[in-house]
């Protein structure tokens, strides 16, 4: 093995998002002191994720130079939120939840329906792209338990038919 | 401080303390996962659950302050409980797999478990399982058995000062880990294992290879580089099975460098001499030590007796311990030579060059300082431990400023800097003294007219304000500026800075025992008490480029370990008698040395190195000598009775050292000189022409064991011979990365690989020393030559 001088440079940032998003990204940087940059690092990651649809390790560490950060700590916090694509998803992100309130609500019949459904598994996307399901933690919305999230619309109280006919209205 | 009571025992604490660390000091055990004094408080195992009198619930002794009238319980039945209910939670995902850990017995968790754990589980379900990582040659990874306590994570944070593993996922999906593959690359990270409870982290060279219980534990002390750092060896069958740190608060705390870590698995390499050798007629025979030995005394009587004592001189590497220095610089003076040195790394020995370069300062106090100059020196990689407490001041707010040849990666933040040719870092230098002159020009007078060829840069005045602001501020000079071709030159210039801003002086010497050398008179000049002799013999340099008709050459590998090894090889092989004392047996040694003595590494003989700070630390043989090899004291006093000098009836090392402790010189009090040496020639400092070669030593190169242990090769850190130029002087010369280049100092050349590597200032090559390929060439910092070959 030859010496690593240093850590090898992450891309700029600048060459993987559009102008408008890293003027995002430092309106949010502008808005803590100087030398806690790194607190813009969720909103950067969801700017940055908003541009592709998910996040490689080339553009976390691409933040991660931007906020001064040590790669592995933006990959902590990458990694915490299921909010955050690590791999290529479907046209639309199915998120179950499947905590505590949507446990006891059911939640395993709806992934075991989803999953027989679509015929992959929580993780997975489906061949034609169209659909990816995941396992999330607590959105939120337990009085409507079991729930889940596509996009940005929250669906409760369903059920497998339910499921049924709101993945028969998506294209 | 406070009055509080824990389990009944009254107690006064100072405010602001954790309740754990009050239990510590008086000797009441509280079990604990995530806590260690040297790292910042997580409170995340929720182990040391304590009760404490009017809480609701029980308590986290190790984020809990004590108050005053405190009643901690931690043996109560609501304390014992709430431990027990942890424990249990803390093994539900645990493996059972303690007959096959290299932890075991040596586990916190087991030890906890056996106090607090229960012994059937009521757990039925599916354990969570959680794939191994490749970190590297060094550590070991058995992930499922992580308790996420996150030592490890805040050890790179805190004290290595390089974030590489982190907690990614969440909850149940949480996982220690680098993410995506690679080997971490602190020179510091083998403590992570010290500091994981469990055996999740391991030490790859030792898995599997002997049981905690099964080897002794012995104190030693490190040998690699100036700081000392404490240890013990764990030994079995008479085996150095591996090296784990030994707490001294004042030198090392509790942690040690990976290269004090892992050198062992060179320490029985397949190079270690077992038996005498000598060359007869060419051929070379093994023998016993009788013949060996008679055959020794009477070349060199022989090789003496035909040219005269003066063509005869010994030199000792600086990783010798000192009784091995003392008695060999006695034997020579006893022989009438004063031909003898240790620093064979040293290229400038002009009469302005330090008496005495030691820290100057206690090793505790670096972290003290508010303001700091690094002249020269890749203080991280040379002394790691060194580093740790500069970036303990760095953190605490020190400037830390560097006029450096190479534009070195530290752990801390570094501040203002030059990095420059290492020509011109004289004129740096004198660029800082200077504008300090100019603070007070009335009465700096006569240096502002001895400086007045000098340039001052804003940059030079910045680090003078400093310099001179700060309450505690210190120069410091590395191994760059040891082997510097102007050592003399900075050493007066240095010495002006600190009078002129109260700066202290203090030098990073390079070996374990740089600093013993100068005490125990291995020096041309100078005795074991300190004084100079009437007819000074030759110095390292001198011997090796001018020749001598015979050597006694002690644990050193030259082509590695000095300055100049074209020159040196050359000499030893023109030589009629050359002396080997050494542990490990090299193709090079077979051509130029007519007899080779085999003599122990630091494991196999007791001794004492003196540390950068002056500290005197003795140590023991932790296993006998391999094979016939013998420790050099006694060779060395064979040696002295053979040649009927009086003195050398040594019935052990420490009579010895002794002996050298009465006579030398106290260095608090012997001063380093340069005090009154007028201001170096400065009319010179443009670039000299064409290149300048950087040949610092990779923190892995540095002594003969190092460079034998192979868990340490296997690392980042370990450099293969190349040349490394930026960017536009690769251009200049019409190179590119990947090329082939001929170098070449005088007649001494070498094929090298070009790098392209940006921390090289214009005008320098950095082509490293004692790595193989770069062996034959000549002075480590001087002028190179560098053509493209096609
Ligand atoms: S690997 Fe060891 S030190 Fe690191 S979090 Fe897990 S148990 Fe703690
Ligand atoms: S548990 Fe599912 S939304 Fe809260
Ligand atoms: S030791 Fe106190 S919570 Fe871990």
């Amino acid at each position: 093995m030859n010496a690593v001088p240093m850590n090898i440079a992450a891309k700029p940032l600048a060459e993987l998002i559009s102008a408008e998003a890293l003027a995002e990204i430092d309106r949010w940087i502008a808005k803590y002191p100087p030398e806690q940059k790194q607190s813009a690092v969720i909103q950067a990651l969801h700017i940055v994720q908003d541009q592709h649809g998910w996040l490689n390790n080339e553009r976390m560490d691409a933040v991660a130079e931007y906020l001064g950060m040590p790669k592995i700590a933006v990959y902590e916090v990458a990694t915490f939120y299921t909010m955050f694509n690590l791999k290529p998803c479907g046209r639309h992100t199915i998120a179950v939840c499947t905590n505590i309130s949507c446990m006891l609500r059911g939640s395993d019949v709806i992934v075991s329906h989803l999953e027989k459904k679509l015929g992959i598994r929580l993780g997975q996307t489906t061949a034609d792209g169209k659909f990816t399901i995941k396992e999330v933690e607590c959105l939120a919305a337990c009085g409507g338990a079991p729930m889940f999230q596509i996009g940005k619309t929250y669906y409760e109280n369903l059920t497998p038919q339910r499921v049924d006919e709101i993945l028969d209205k998506l294209k | 401080m406070v009055n509080i009571e824990i389990d009944g025992k009254p107690l006064q604490v100072d405010d602001g303390k954790m309740l754990i660390e009050a239990a510590d000091e008086a000797g009441i055990p509280i079990p604990r996962f995530c806590y260690h004094k040297k790292l910042s408080i997580a409170a995340n195992c929720r182990m040391c659950l304590v009760e404490v009198e009017k809480a609701a619930k029980p308590l986290p002794a190790c984020a809990t302050p004590v108050t005053d009238g405190m009643r901690v319980y931690t043996r109560s039945a609501k304390a014992l409980t709430a431990q027990k209910g942890v424990m249990e939670f803390l093994l539900i995902n645990h493996p059972l797999d303690c007959p096959i850990c290299d932890q075991g017995g040596e586990c916190e968790l087991q030890e906890v478990a056996m106090g607090y754990g229960s012994d059937v589980s009521r757990y039925q379900e599916k354990k969570r399982v959680v794939k191994d990582k490749n970190i590297g040659p060094l550590i070991s990874t058995d992930m499922t058995r992580c308790i996420h306590c996150t030592r490890c994570v805040r050890f790179g944070q805190e004290i290595a000062g390089l974030m590489e593993l982190g907690a990614t996922g969440r909850g149940e999906h949480m996982e220690i880990g680098t993410y995506i593959e690679q080997s971490l690359v602190s020179e510091m990270s083998g403590n992570v294992i010290d500091l994981c409870p469990v055996g999740a982290l391991t030490s790859k060279p030792f898995r599997f290879s002997a049981r905690a219980w099964e080897m002794s534990q012995r104190d030693s002390i490190a040998p690699h580089d100036s700081i000392g750092s404490n240890l013990h060896l764990h030994v079995r069958d008479g085996q150095v099975m591996r090296v784990v740190p030994r707490e001294n608060e004042a030198i090392n705390e509790v942690w040690i460098s990976d290269r004090d870590r892992y050198s062992y698995t060179g320490l029985n390499s397949e190079e270690r001499l077992q038996a005498p050798r000598i060359k007869q007629k060419g051929a070379w025979q093994e023998t016993d030590w009788q013949t060996a030995l008679d055959f020794t005394v009477q070349n060199l009587r022989k090789a003496i007796a035909g040219h005269g004592a003066q063509q005869t001189g010994a030199l000792s590497a600086p990783h010798c311990t000192l009784e091995e220095m003392y008695l060999l610089q006695k034997l020579l003076r006893g022989l009438g030579s004063q031909n003898l040195d240790h620093r064979l790394r040293q290229n400038d020995f002009s009469p302005q060059t330090p008496q005495y370069p030691w820290l100057g300062q206690g090793l505790a106090q670096l972290e003290k300082l508010d303001a700091v100059l690094l002249i020269g020196s890749n203080v991280r990689k040379e002394q790691p431990i060194g580093a740790h407490r500069l970036r303990k001041a760095a953190l605490r707010g020190a400037e830390v400023m560097l006029i450096n040849p190479v534009d070195y990666d530290f752990n801390f933040p570094a501040g203002e800097k030059i990095i420059i040719a290492p020509d011109a870092m004289v004129s740096a230098l004198a660029g800082v003294a200077r504008a300090l002159c100019e603070l007070d020009k009335a009465a700096n007078k006569t240096h502002l007219d001895a400086l007045a060829q000098v340039a001052v840069s804003s940059i030079h005045r910045t680090m003078a304000s400093r310099l001179k602001s700060a309450d505690n501020a210190g120069l410091l000079l590395g191994s760059s500026a040891l082997a510097h071709p102007r050592l003399g030159a900075l050493h007066t210039l240095a010495k002006l800075i600190t009078r002129l801003s109260g700066a202290r002086l203090g030098y990073l010497p390079q070996a374990s025992n740089s600093v013993g050398g100068w005490l125990a008179g291995m020096l041309p000049d100078r005795d074991a008490r300190g004084k100079s002799v009437s007819q000074p013999g030759l110095n390292a340099r001198a011997m090796l480029e001018q020749g001598l008709k015979s050597y006694v050459l002690l644990n050193m590998e030259p082509e590695f370990d000095c300055a100049n090894p074209a020159a040196a090889l050359r000499n030893l092989n023109a030589a009629e008698c050359v002396v080997t004392l050494t542990p490990y047996v090299t193709s090079q040694m077979e051509s130029y040395a007519d007899v080779l003595l085999p003599v122990t590494p630091f494991s196999e003989t007791p001794g004492t190195f003196v540390n950068a700070e002056g500290r005197w630390q003795e140590f023991n043989a932790a296993v006998r000598p391999l094979g016939e090899a013998r420790p050099t004291w006694k060779v060395l006093r064979v040696l002295g009775n053979l040649f009927e000098l009086p003195g050398f009836d040594y019935v052990s090392a420490q009579e010895i050292s002794h002996e050298l402790r009465a006579l030398a010189p106290d260095l608090a009090t012997a001063g380093n000189g340069g005090d009154s040496a007028t201001l170096p020639q400065l009319d010179n400092h443009g670039q000299t022409q064409g290149l300048m070669r950087i040949g610092h030593v990779p923190i892995h190169s540095i002594d003969n064991i190092v460079r034998r242990a192979s868990a340490l090769q296997q690392t980042a850190d370990a450099e293969q011979a190349c040349i490394r130029l930026n960017a536009a002087e690769a251009g200049r010369h019409g190179l590119m990365d990947g090329a082939s280049a001929r170098v070449s100092q005088d007649e001494a050349e070498a094929r090298l690989t070009v790098r392209v590597d940006a921390r090289v200032p214009d005008g320098a090559a950095l082509i490293a020393a004692g790595v193989p390929g770069s062996e034959t060439l000549g002075a480590s910092f001087g002028a190179v030559n560098v053509e493209r070959l096609a």
